[in-house]
């Protein structure tokens, strides 16, 4: 598992970097790399590889909104059978169950903020489970996948020192 | 003005002219930078924050902060040493001041200081300085640059006073082993020198622990151990630094400091205390990430050609570049402005290397070493 873990690690910071880079960083072969990736990607460790996006710096844009959404279960539906009925929704880009005042924060992806609205009115309020929403409209992202959205990388360091 | 010799006849450090290269480009990818590509941890610098917030813009006592003293002594129990915080311990401006402290207090004049190199620039300067005279003890890429019993035999160093270990290395990279520390002390102790040893890289190692030539037997006594926050903790502009030895030597290295710096800088004592209560997983995440790119440097710099022993600590690499490594460096910077420095400004032994920094982020060192290939394949 420690090569696992070593490969996740590089995957983590970079889902592009390439097997031969791979094998470098960690110091395994880029067979033993191979190896690991198809046992994470097996395991469900790994679900997927995507970019991350600052969305306002492309022309048409995109909103973003974390939703909360308080439900109210019965004997015959759970957490499970409710987060599978909202995840199946092509508009929500994340979806967590989380302690405190509310049970689902749900990450939501739309085309304007009318897209937004009517996408949790019409679809996700409705919903027999569900009580209480609650919509907060992303206005910027600094930071997003462990990534900070920032003008360049400033290196204020000298070009050459001892 | 007219200005004393000993100033006046201060060499220029070798690096200065790569960097004046360097500048007069905008297009530079620099791998000839000596210090972190990260910051200091947060929490330190918030420590610093709160204290300028509530005043705490004081003189210390010289010695350090008792607090700060103490939590230095207790990191170092983590390396085998065991100081005591009030009398052995005094922190300096920088761990530079702490070598130019222990250099004024153990050198008399005409004093012989062996000096293994390739090594950090100031260290021949510093001896100057204090009156001393330098002595360059070569070490070779084939015993992976450490410092050999033979190599001290064959430079006259039986005959030296004081000895300047520096492990891990700048400008190599290189290590020493326990068992390869045993043999320099033995030297040592058979030929009563003194040692100097700078570990100021010791938490940056990959693989090994760091290992201490005080931790030897019957070396605690003839050595000053240096060590500062500017590597482990990327806080080099906030010049924090301290040296461990002996009391009396402590004693008087601080005798000196009291009527030159007074005190290290305060703002700095309080982040230096924070970064030793709190920061323990920013610097292993420092020095994960270190070691991924040393890793892909030296795979790559291999496979380019370019012979390179595996360095154990540091951030640096230190490939061959066969023949003249500052014409290599210079063709390098002019054709493709990646900027190294040339191993031989770091003495005898550096000839026909080049100091490669990955004390950069992965994106530039991929950057700059495809271009390094590029400039070797033109160039055959």
């Amino acid at each position: 598992m420690e090569a696992e873990r070593e490969v996740l690690d590089v995957l983590a910071r970079n889902a592009r970097e390439d097997i031969e880079d791979i094998a470098a960083q960690t110091g395994l072969d880029a067979e033993r790399v191979e190896e690991a990736i198809a046992s994470l990607e097996a395991d469900g460790v790994v679900h997927g590889y995507q970019a991350v996006v600052d969305w306002d710096r492309t022309e048409e844009g995109k909103i973003r909104a974390i939703v909360e959404i308080n439900v109210e279960l019965d004997r015959e539906t759970g957490y499970e059978q409710v987060a599978d009925r909202i995840a199946k929704f092509p508009a929500v880009d994340a979806l967590h169950l989380v302690s405190g005042d509310y049970d689902f924060a749900v990450e939501v992806l739309g085309g304007s903020m009318n897209d937004v609205s009517r996408f949790i009115s019409e679809q996700v309020a409705p919903m027999p489970e569900v009580t209480q929403t609650v919509t907060h409209y992303i206005m910027e992202t600094y930071k997003d996948g462990g990534v900070r959205f920032a003008d360049g990388d400033d290196d204020d360091r000298l070009s050459v020192s001892p | 003005m007219r200005t004393a010799d000993r100033a006046r006849e201060l060499p220029e450090s070798g690096i200065r002219k790569f960097f004046e290269l360097a500048e007069a480009r905008d297009d530079v990818i620099s791998l000839g930078v000596g210090e972190p590509d990260f910051s200091a941890p947060w929490a330190a610098r918030n420590a610093a924050i709160g204290g300028l917030e509530r005043g705490r813009t004081s003189y210390t006592a010289n010695r350090g902060t008792a607090e700060l003293r103490e939590a230095i002594a207790a990191h170092h129990e983590r390396y085998d040493q065991s100081y005591d915080p009030g009398e052995e311990v005094l922190v300096t401006t920088g761990a530079s001041e702490a070598v130019d402290l222990a250099f004024r207090t153990l050198v008399d004049p005409g004093d012989v200081v062996a000096i293994h190199e390739p090594s950090y620039i100031s260290y021949a300067p510093g001896v100057e300085l204090a009156g001393g005279e330098p002595l360059s003890v070569p070490t070779r890429a084939a015993d992976d640059f450490a410092l050999t019993p033979e190599r001290l035999e064959a430079a006259g160093a039986a005959e030296a006073d004081l000895l300047v270990l520096c492990y891990p290395n700048n400008p190599t990279g290189a290590t020493m082993t326990d068992e390869q520390l045993a043999e320099v002390a033995a030297f040592c102790r058979e030929n009563d020198l003194r040692v100097v040893a700078d570990e100021i890289y010791s938490a940056l190692t990959y693989g090994a622990d760091h290992a201490s030539i005080a931790t030897q037997p019957g070396m605690r006594e003839r050595t000053i151990v240096v060590n500062g926050f500017s590597k482990a903790y990327a806080m080099t502009g906030l010049r924090l630094g301290y040296a461990l030895g002996p009391a009396d030597a402590i004693d008087a290295m601080n005798r000196i400091h009291q009527y030159t710096m007074l005190s290290a800088p305060t703002t700095a004592q309080i982040a230096a205390l924070e970064a030793l209560r709190s920061c323990d997983d920013e610097v292993t995440e420092m020095v994960e990430e270190y070691n991924r790119r040393r890793r892909l440097v030296v795979s790559r710099f291999n496979a380019m050609g370019l012979d390179t022993f595996e360095p154990g600590g540091a951030f640096y690499a230190f490939p061959e570049c066969g023949g003249d490594d500052e014409a290599f460096a210079e063709a390098l910077l002019e054709a493709e402005g990646v900027a190294v420095v040339p191993g031989s400004v770091f003495g005898a032994g550096g000839e026909g290397h080049l100091r490669v920094s990955y004390a950069t982020s992965m994106r530039e060192l991929k950057e700059a070493t495809d271009r390094i290939a590029r400039f070797l394949a033109e160039r055959d």
